[in-house]
Formats: structure tokens, sequence, C-alpha cells
């Protein structure tokens, strides 16, 4: 298969890729610190108390950039991992497609979620 | 093909002695897997409190079984392992701490940080987790 020399990459998208995904690791650092304070106080939670904690706006607000930023961080890096693991050009772009609606799926379901129990 | 012999060939994994820098760079990667597997779990944990109280009471029993705490003391680690050595590689885009002396250096604090660093979550966070 011939491919264009186009100076883009594996993945034609050329430096875009790397910005983002260190654009999403610098949101994701606090966001993160977030979400291990966060945790215990929800882990020992009964659903009663975890939809209380979830109707302060901080709770949902942060937890809704948390799965954009972090689901987005995740679909690059995952990118990555298979262009550097999988070499066969059919499976490489199936493996793609199979990751960016999975992380669609994920990314939808967890901010619906979030959103319902906040309303 | 006779000049192959004169190029440099990237490390052979069986034979090369491991080292912090080789060692810390391959666990980046293992841990942004692990971690993806954990927000598909935190996903989903969101979603059975979203679906209600029975659902919810589920998930809360499988987080907090055994196995449970076991998968959440390996996503805690790889979070901060993750979370530490990811600024490492913020400030080698800045173009800082390049130094061989300086890699090996902020790569063992990387490993002492999560050691200290997730013992101290747990700490705090079972003592809150238990409540007054
Ligand atoms: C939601 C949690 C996270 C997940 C699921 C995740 C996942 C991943 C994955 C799968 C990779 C690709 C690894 C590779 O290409 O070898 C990656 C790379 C990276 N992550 Fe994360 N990550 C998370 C949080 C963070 C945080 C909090 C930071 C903070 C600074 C961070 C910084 C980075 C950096 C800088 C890279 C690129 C490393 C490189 O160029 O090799 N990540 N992440």
């Amino acid at each position: 298969m011939t491919v264009e020399r186009r100076g883009l990459g594996s993945s034609r998208t050329g430096t875009s890729h790397w910005w983002r995904q260190r654009l999403t690791a610098i949101a994701l650092a606090p966001l993160t610190v977030f979400l291990v304070g966060l945790l215990p106080v929800l882990a020992a939670a009964t659903h009663e108390e975890f939809v209380e904690i979830m109707r302060i706006p901080v709770t949902p607000v942060a937890l809704v950039l948390l799965l954009a930023a972090g689901l987005y961080h995740m679909k690059l890096g995952l990118q990555v991992v298979i262009e550097d693991y999988v070499h066969g050009e059919p499976v490489k772009v199936g493996l793609r497609i199979a990751l960016t609606l999975a992380t669609c799926l994920l990314a939808a379901a967890g901010i619906v979620s979030v959103v319902m129990l906040a309303a | 093909m006779a000049d192959m012999r004169e190029r440099p060939l990237s490390p052979h994994l069986q034979i090369y002695r491991p080292q912090i820098t080789s060692v810390l760079s391959i666990g980046h990667r293992a841990t942004g897997i692990v971690l993806s597997l954990g927000a598909a779990l935190l996903v989903l944990w969101l979603t059975a409190a979203a679906a209600g109280p029975d659902w919810f009471d589920i998930a809360q029993r499988c987080a907090g079984s055994w196995p449970g705490y076991a998968l959440l003391f390996v996503f805690s680690v790889c979070l901060v392992y993750h979370l530490l050595n990811g600024v490492r590689h913020l400030f080698w885009d800045a173009g800082l701490g390049f130094e061989l002396e300086t890699v090996s250096r902020t790569g063992w604090a990387v490993v002492a940080g999560t050691v200290l660093l997730t013992a101290a979550i747990w700490l705090l966070g079972l003592a809150v987790a238990e409540g007054p």
C-alpha cells in the first residue's frame, strides 16, 4: 500500500494529536486530584447521600470536565498504542473505529448519568 | 545487505538490561492502559447510580468487596504514577530536565512519590470512608 508523503505521521494528523494529548493531560492533573478526593467520600455513601453530593454544583461540573478530558485523553493515548503494535492496515482502521465508538459511548453514558443525578 | 550491520538497532528488549529510564517509560504506557479500564468502570459506576438505588447497591457491594478493593488499589497506584510521571513528561516537553543525571533522579522521585502518595491516599481515604 502506498502512503502519500505529507509529513503527517501514521494517522495523518500531524502534530495536533500530540498537542491535544498534552492539553488534556494538563487539564487532567487537577481534575484527577479532585477525583481522588471525591472517591473515598462517595465510596462509602448510600444512594441518598450520593445524590446529595451530586447536587452540589461543583461535583457534577468537575465530573463532566473529568469525563470529557479523561476519555478524550484515553482515546488519543490508546490510538498511539494501536498504531505502535498493530500493523495490518484493515485491522488498525477497524480498531480505531471501535475505539472511537467505545469512547463516544462511555462519554455519553457518563455525562448523561452525571446530569441525571445532579438534576 | 552488508551495510545493515553498521546501522544502529533499537534495544533488543530480551537482552537489554532494564534501567530506571526504560522501565518507567513502559510503565507510563502500562498504567495508561490500566487507567483506561478504570475510566470505563467509573462510567459504569455512575451509570449504576443514575439507574437507581437497586443498581447502585449492587455496584457499591462490588466495589466494597475484597476484589473490588484490590482493583481500586491497583487503579490508585496507576493513577498516582501516571500523574507524577505525566508531569515529568510535560517538563520534558517544555525542554526541561533532560540531563541524564536529572532524568534518573526525577525517575526515582516518581517512584518514591507514588509509594508515599498512594499510602497517604489510602490512609486518609479509609479514615473518611469508615466515617466518624
Ligand atoms: C483519566 C485518567 C488517564 C487515562 C485513562 C490516561 C491514559 C493514557 C494513555 C492510554 C496514554 C498513552 C500511553 C502511550 O502512548 O504509551 C497516556 C499518555 C499520556 N498521559 Fe495519560 N491518562 C490519564 C491521566 C493522565 C494525567 C492525570 C496526566 C497528567 C499529567 C497524564 C499525562 C499523560 C502524558 C503526558 C502522556 C503522553 C506520554 C507520551 O508521550 O508517551 N495522563 N495516557
